[in-house]
């Protein structure tokens, strides 16, 4: 009697509760949190720390055992980390990296490892076009999906003719400005004039000095504190008033605006996130957000809470198991969620977002300065309104591509 | 005498050194068996530092030019015109060695503090190019893909264990090659000049020759280390080539010794573990970091390796100093 009793109690707690049986969900996450990319490392480990709060640390019915590794912002640090978190952590999937380069370091090897990986934040364009690898999606828009449609939208709404453009002398900067570049010119405007400040340059009033005098805008493209001594030089020179700036997401992110003052006033970014976003998801999320931190989440905080709301709906596709890579890949790949804080998103078949993109304008509201969203454009792929192979076949964004004809 | 007395106990502590080395690979996880091929890559790299540093008695901020050069010849030559591994590794020697032919003829024309600035200039210009030829090196995004190489072996290298015994034979050649230089007449001669180059010349010697043959081997040792870097981390970035990176190759000697070549390999290992495991346990790993340093500088300046020297002489009744 004794022994059935036992084992029929021993197959009750098998099958009654599986998930407890199977172990939890270990999740690896790669950020910056040395060196000069630091403050927005931290900002991204916010946003997963604050989602696996709201969560209870629980996915599924497992639990999530998390592991924040810093890449020290080399790649060849990256790759060892990736390498840590895979054969000695034995992680079943992979949230990170922060910058660009780092992301092409362990794409092939997260690849050959057969990891899932989703970035957060890492923009090149090329790592869901041209090197698109099965085993990376992105959470986050492209480098220059945000300003292709404001290009057309600078053009053909704002109504402006001739931009002068700035940015960083790096990758992201290169193919931000690029994409804006093609999309104004598709729509008629003229780029007369583009700057590469080295990355990380102190001091922007040469720049400033050299701009072409017959500009309607100057399009910025910084990642970040650059576009700081951009604003408060212009309005030093006494330009601002007299030419539009026009921004790049970064240049304005909310991580930025609080050490901002009333010189980023009226400045237009595209984007495809504001903190003022007026939906119930995201209310929920800034306010939550704003709680824990007491900041404004931004663009690396929310793109490290999207790359998890991806995993929830996929584990919850797979029915938690996360042991099954081509399943919870798939799911994966096929994401969608309705209800992320920057709105619907969806992923292309190269792994990247489709979402909405906001143009926003910088003001002061309730004594703090904030992106007011002043339009919204529905649905946007990182191909924007060209044919996808005909975009696929011109070389990727650079700093020579495309070539500045009105310069 | 004394000098032969302690190369006895370093010949014994090299042999236990490499057969742990050779046997380790079966008890290690993996991800520490890819660390110590990282510390045998970087040991190379300040092994050969140490030629002009420890040496000859100048000091170079610029090493890492000599490491970006080998590894972007096989990122280059491997993924754009598919060269396998002895393309490449002849091609990264070599144009290591090239280079530094010409940046010896710049940078040989000063001591100290001059000769430090300008391989810092030169070590820039490298990285520069590396940042803005994006054609050749598409720009600060990188080299990636860089297959591992296949050799007419009955193992794969994209296998952590056989590349780990792939970088510990480029290691061992190394070592033995720079060993063998340093013991030589010509190596002798170099140690000569760091100590008095005055007297050198007086003596006959041609200085500036010497000086630049030593500089020109440390760029050559330095593109090997860079092609084993390229082909073990599968790309290569403008990172690799920052000043922070000659920087921590200087330390790697400063911390294990300079002028002892075993010191600045056990500094290069010392660091990559330091930087790799610490790192995992707390954010502040930089502060510890930079604690071993301030500590050696204060405590050992010689360096682990010197610091041992000087204690072993210390114990044998003899003057201190030994000839070299």
């Amino acid at each position: 009697m004794i022994p059935r009793v036992f084992i029929i109690g021993l197959m009750l707690v098998l099958f009654v509760s599986p998930a407890a049986a199977q172990g939890p969900i270990r999740l690896g996450f790669l950020t910056i949190l040395t060196g000069a990319l630091a403050s927005p490392g931290k900002e991204m480990e916010n946003g997963i720390r604050l989602f696996l709060e709201e969560h209870k640390n629980s996915l599924s019915g497992r639990p999530v055992e998390l592991t924040v590794l810093d890449t020290g912002g080399t790649p060849a640090g990256t790759l060892t980390k990736a390498r840590e978190l895979v054969e000695q952590r034995k992680v079943h999937i992979i949230i990170g990296p922060l910058a660009a380069f780092e992301a092409y370091a362990i794409a092939p090897y997260v690849n050959a490892q057969r990891v899932p990986t989703i970035s957060p934040s890492a923009a090149a364009d090329d790592l869901t076009q041209r090197k698109a690898t099965q085993f990376i999606v992105r959470a986050t828009s492209n480098s220059s999906l945000p300003t292709q449609p404001f290009g057309t939208y600078a053009a053909k709404t704002l109504g402006i003719k001739r931009v002068a453009t700035i940015a960083d002398d790096f990758a992201f900067g290169h193919e931000v400005v690029a994409g804006f570049h093609k999309a104004f010119e598709d729509a008629g405007g003229q780029v007369v004039q583009k700057l590469w400040p080295k990355l990380g340059e102190t001091d922007q009033g040469p720049y400033i000095g050299q701009l072409k005098k017959d500009i309607d805008a100057v399009f910025i493209g910084f990642a970040g504190v650059a576009a700081l001594r951009f604003l408060k030089q212009l309005e030093n020179s006494g330009l601002k008033g007299k030419i539009r700036v026009l921004a790049n997401q970064t240049a304005v992110d909310e991580a930025l605006l609080r050490s901002m003052g009333d010189e980023a006033i009226g400045v237009v970014s595209a984007s495809h996130y504001s903190a003022a976003l007026d939906t119930l998801a995201n209310r929920k999320f800034a306010s939550a957000y704003r709680k824990a931190y007491g900041t404004d989440p931004g663009y690396y905080s929310v793109g490290a809470y999207t790359a998890a709301l991806f995993l929830k709906q996929a584990l919850e596709k797979v029915g938690g198991k996360i042991e099954d890579t081509e399943g919870l890949l798939k799911a994966l790949r096929g994401a969608a969620i309705t209800d992320a804080p920057g709105g619907p998103i969806r992923l292309d078949k190269y792994g990247n977002p489709v979402h909405n993109i906001y143009i926003n304008r910088v003001e002061r509201k309730e004594g703090r300065l904030q992106n007011t969203v002043t339009h919204t454009i529905e649905g946007v792929s990182q191909f924007w309104n060209y044919p996808e192979a005909e975009f696929l076949k011109q070389p990727v964004y650079s700093r020579e591509y495309p070539p500045c004809r009105f310069c | 005498m004394r000098e032969t007395l302690f190369q006895g106990y370093q010949g014994v502590v090299l042999g236990v050194v490499g057969l742990l080395l050779f046997v380790a690979p079966p008890f290690l996880s993996s991800f520490l068996l890819t660390l110590l091929t990282q510390s045998l890559i970087y040991a190379i790299l300040a092994m050969s530092l140490d030629i002009i540093l420890g040496y000859t008695g100048l000091a170079s901020l610029g090493h890492a030019a000599y490491l970006g050069l080998g590894a972007y010849s096989v990122g280059i030559l491997s993924t754009k015109y598919g060269a396998g591994f002895w393309v490449a590794l002849a091609a990264g020697v070599l144009l290591a060695v090239v280079v530094a032919a010409i940046f010896g003829l710049v940078a040989l024309r000063a001591t100290g503090v001059y000769f430090l600035m300008i391989t810092l200039a030169l070590g820039m210009v490298v990285w520069g190019l590396g940042h803005r030829w994006v054609s050749m090196t598409q720009g600060d995004n990188g080299i990636s893909a860089i297959p591992r190489p296949k050799l007419p072996l009955p193992w794969s290298f994209a296998e952590s264990i056989p590349f780990y015994y792939l970088a510990l034979a480029g290691f061992l050649l190394a070592f033995f090659i720079l060993r063998v230089i340093v013991r030589s007449p010509f190596g002798q001669t170099l140690v000569g000049i760091r100590e008095s180059e005055s007297r050198m010349r007086t003596l006959g010697y041609h200085v500036w020759l010497h000086k630049y043959i030593g500089f020109l081997i440390a760029g050559g040792i330095g593109g090997f280390a860079g092609v084993l870097w390229a082909y073990y981390n599968g790309f290569v970035s403008p990172a690799d080539l920052q000043l922070a990176t000659s920087v921590e190759i200087l330390l790697m000697v400063a911390l294990g010794g300079r002028g002892t070549l075993f010191g600045p390999a056990l500094g290069a290992s010392i660091i990559v573990l330091l930087k790799n495991l610490v790192s995992v346990y707390t954010h502040r790993w930089l502060l510890i970091l930079g604690a071993v340093y301030i500590g050696t500088i204060v405590y050992a300046p010689e360096g682990i390796v010197g610091a041992l020297r000087q204690w072993t002489q210390r114990a044998s009744p003899a003057p201190l100093r030994a000839e070299t």
